[in-house]
């Protein structure tokens, strides 16, 4: 055996890097030190500090999957209003530190010649926060990136303003993993069909206990099918999630006749007013008609204009929907209520009306 | 249509895949990352554009068919036992350039804050050695690298690391974490978010680097109960900022606020829509505010932003088990410790050593596959509290236990215990 090896690099383990060294200044200068804030257009904050320093944030959208060209691109404008310092916000908006408010207008000029749309703010409806889908994901449902280009392309008009009743958070996501997480709309892949084996695989594939222990239902066994060890699953009892399949590729959980759209709603994480909510079911059984979604956007469209139209000022999704009750929810937005919306799973009971208190 | 142009010293013309369904996309006002992805293809002499040519193709393809062909693997750089996240082609027959297309997870700058420089020096580091595909950022919060090959992947990372950059989280390990803009540009934040950050994942690398954990573990950092990075939701480990005083009233801006906005619509937006009544507007227009209702979740402070903040007596909420819907369904995470302070040294350093001490119990008593939240159902939240040495505490619940199927022939012991604390609390 030959003892000459390339050995590589040792890598620095560096750990999470120290952000001041990038921070705008006057946010360095200002760290915990803020005094208040407004924002005098859609898509522009104004913080005010204590020390009377004042920085105008300009916020626009990206595309989130960026070539280099893009980012660049929005270097250049980095470098030419913002002292080239940028930040983004956790639903892919990248944000332009000014500190002088003479530059706001040119900024937002320059971020819409080259097609980066300034909002995002207030009671927006911000960019959709999403996963990786087709492009990268090893168990899509749908695509990610692709899907919600059309669905900010018709929602544009209501990320650049602030007409919404509040904030709406919109996410999507390629699976019932749901990596796109909780959201006022959440519109994720739910299958209708129980996975297809290709039992000639599942022996050398999968590690088959492991694939038993991750049913949340029991359903999955192990079986012998045409003398090959392999798992079997019991559909009477299966539930569709698909968790079988990241561990089991040959359980095959998408298809063509299996792969729906649902479209959760009044999710909220922050702790303003109510306590931080679970999205609920609005509807299931949408086509999966990538990339336009055609089907999906119309239910979308629906239910944002029904909570912009119906909802009081500061009302979330969810908060407008305990006042009003669901039976109006579903007759402001043309959907079904069906038994599929009660829930059967642990703690379902909870879910339920165990009150006389009812909406007419 | 043919790029024309020689790469990677080959000679021969690359055909462009015709992309029919993407072309969809590149209409509208928002910004299409198909454009971005044709920019990358038709980079002539680029060593990227024919793998991002056949990823084009690639994913067409899956539009057309309207499946995924990406499968999994492994792939690591040296050292490290995670943060590539590997992807293999199933469609690499067709598409032969694109049949690795790897992703490096790295950790950003807590709150997200970048140079236009450091974001130069990522592109051209990802343009020599990668598809020239970032994504900013993914759900965890990490930057996504996206579309390496296996054989590019040891030295894309070095240049990243090079330049100040360390691999994320995946797999059964610690995750990256990601914290709000905080302290940096928000007058809300009650802590020093990326301090609390980095010194937590700072001193649990290990976990992050060498995946030996029963199943993923996330911290998120919110400086308010606004939550901006969604903790409750999606951390096993979220730290809130909060305050324990008295909430800051200036009157001269609350009697501005009501005669610019009016009386009527402070009460409806303001005044009424306090979660515990703890708001009162006065006849002369000034606010009264019942401190000990009050439970700190923003909304009078978002709304009124010059008239309102937070006390000074700041630090945060620790909650516990947060995580979407695998295996048992969703769970929030829940309020462990309702105030930690965060001022001092010392203050950081108690919340490191608990969040080890939270870690620590997640490695030794979880089941495979088991996220803590789970864990804590299993064993039920008093087995928990005692194992991470934590009093019980009513601001752990909605309300007590409903359920009569409990022992409770040391309930004497556990009151006096209760009383013990309230004593040494009242002598403090």
């Amino acid at each position: 055996m030959s003892t000459e090896r390339v050995t590589p690099r040792a890598a620095d383990e560096l750990g999470v890097p120290d952000h001041i060294q990038y921070m705008h200044p006057t946010l360095v200068k200002n760290h915990g030190n803020w005094d208040w804030h407004d924002r005098p257009r859609p898509g522009v904050l104004h913080h005010v500090s204590k020390t009377g320093d004042e920085v105008w944030t300009v916020r626009a959208g990206t595309q989130r999957q960026m070539d280099v060209y893009t980012i660049r691109t929005l270097c250049d404008i980095g470098d030419d209003f913002a002292d080239g310092h940028v930040r983004f916000t956790t639903r892919s908006n990248i944000e332009f530190m000014v500190t002088d408010q003479a530059k706001v207008d040119p900024l937002i000029a320059a971020l819409s010649e080259h097609g980066f749309p300034v909002g995002g703010t207030g009671a927006s409806v911000s960019m959709v926060s999403h996963t990786q889908g087709w492009l990268h994901c090893d168990i899509p449902g749908t695509d990610a990136s692709g899907v919600v280009k059309g669905l900010m392309d018709m929602l544009h008009g209501e990320f650049i303003d602030e007409k919404m009743p509040n904030r709406v958070r919109i996410t999507t996501s390629c699976c019932q993993i749901n990596c796109g997480g909780q959201g006022d709309i959440a519109i994720n892949v739910q299958y209708t069909k129980p996975p297809k084996i290709n039992h000639d695989l599942v022996a050398n594939v999968c590690e088959r206990p492991a694939v038993v222990a991750r049913c949340p239902v029991a359903a999955i066994r192990p079986a012998m099918v045409d003398g090959k060890p392999t798992l079997e699953v019991d559909e009477k009892k299966c539930i569709c999630c698909g968790a079988c399949y990241p561990p089991c590729p040959p359980m095959q959980i998408n298809g063509d006749d299996s792969t729906k759209i649902a479209i959760w709603v009044g999710g909220k994480h922050s702790n303003a007013r109510t306590k931080p909510t679970f999205h609920k079911l609005a509807v299931a059984n949408l086509p999966n008609n990538a990339p336009h979604w055609p089907e999906v956007n119309a239910v979308v469209k629906r239910i944002v204009e029904a909570y912009k139209t119906d909802a009081k000022h500061w009302e979330r999704m969810g908060e407008w929907i305990d006042r009003i009750g669901w039976g109006r929810f579903f007759e402001l937005t043309d959907l079904a209520f069906t038994k599929h919306h009660l829930d059967t799973w642990t703690g379902a009971r909870k879910s339920m009306n165990t009150s006389a208190h009812i909406h007419f | 249509m043919k790029d024309g142009e020689p790469h990677d010293g080959k000679t021969e013309e690359v055909e462009i895949h015709p992309t029919p369904m993407l072309d969809q996309l590149e209409d509208g006002p928002w910004p299409s990352f198909v454009t971005g992805l044709k920019r990358l293809r038709d980079s002539k002499g680029e060593r990227y554009a024919p793998m991002v040519n056949d990823l084009m193709g690639q994913l067409n393809h899956s539009y057309e068919n309207r499946k995924g062909y990406w499968k999994g693997g492994v792939v690591s750089v040296y050292g490290y036992g995670g943060g590539i996240i590997p992807r293999y082609s199933e469609v690499a027959d067709k598409f032969p350039e694109s049949k690795e297309f790897h992703t490096l997870r790295v950790m950003p700058p807590p709150g997200f804050h970048y140079t236009t420089d450091l974001l130069r020096k990522m592109c051209d580091i990802w343009e020599e050695h990668g598809s020239g595909l970032i994504a900013f950022h993914g759900q965890s919060g990490d930057i996504m690298f996206q579309g390496c090959t296996t054989e590019k992947t040891q030295v894309a990372f070095d240049e990243l690391n090079k330049i100040g950059f360390d691999l994320g989280g995946a797999g059964p390990a610690l995750r990256t974490a990601m914290s709000c803009v905080g302290a940096a540009r928000c007058e809300q934040s009650c802590l020093n978010e990326a301090r609390a950050h980095r010194g937590i994942i700072n001193s649990l690398l290990d976990e992050m680097h060498r995946p030996s954990l029963p199943y993923k573990f996330k911290f998120k950092f919110s400086g308010c109960g606004n939550d901006c990075v969604n903790a409750i939701h999606r951390a096993d480990f979220a730290v809130i900022g909060t305050w324990r005083d008295d909430m800051k009233v200036n009157q001269e801006e609350v009697k501005k606020h009501v005669a610019k906005v009016g009386r009527k619509y402070v009460i409806d937006t303001v005044i009424s829509m306090c979660p515990t009544r703890a708001l009162s507007l006065h006849d002369d227009d000034t606010l009264e505010v019942d401190n000990k209702s009050c439970v700190r979740c923003m909304h009078c402070i978002n709304v009124m932003t010059k008239a309102l903040s937070p006390g000074d007596d700041k630090g945060a909420s620790i909650m516990i088990g947060g995580k979407r819907s695998l295996k048992v369904g969703d769970m929030m995470g829940i309020m462990i410790k309702p105030f930690i302070k965060l001022e001092t040294e010392e203050d950081y350093e108690a919340l490191e050593e608990f969040a080890e001490e939270c870690v620590e119990f997640f490695a030794d008593n979880a089941l495979e596959h088991e996220r803590v939240g789970e864990t804590i159902d299993r064993i039920g939240l008093p087995a928990f509290l005692e194992a991470v040495d934590v009093d019980v505490d009513p601001n752990m619940v909605n309300h007590p236990r409903t359920s009569s199927y409990v022992r409770t022939d040391d309930f004497d012991e556990e009151a006096e215990k209760w009383f013990e604390r309230k004593a040494e609390m009242a002598s403090e």
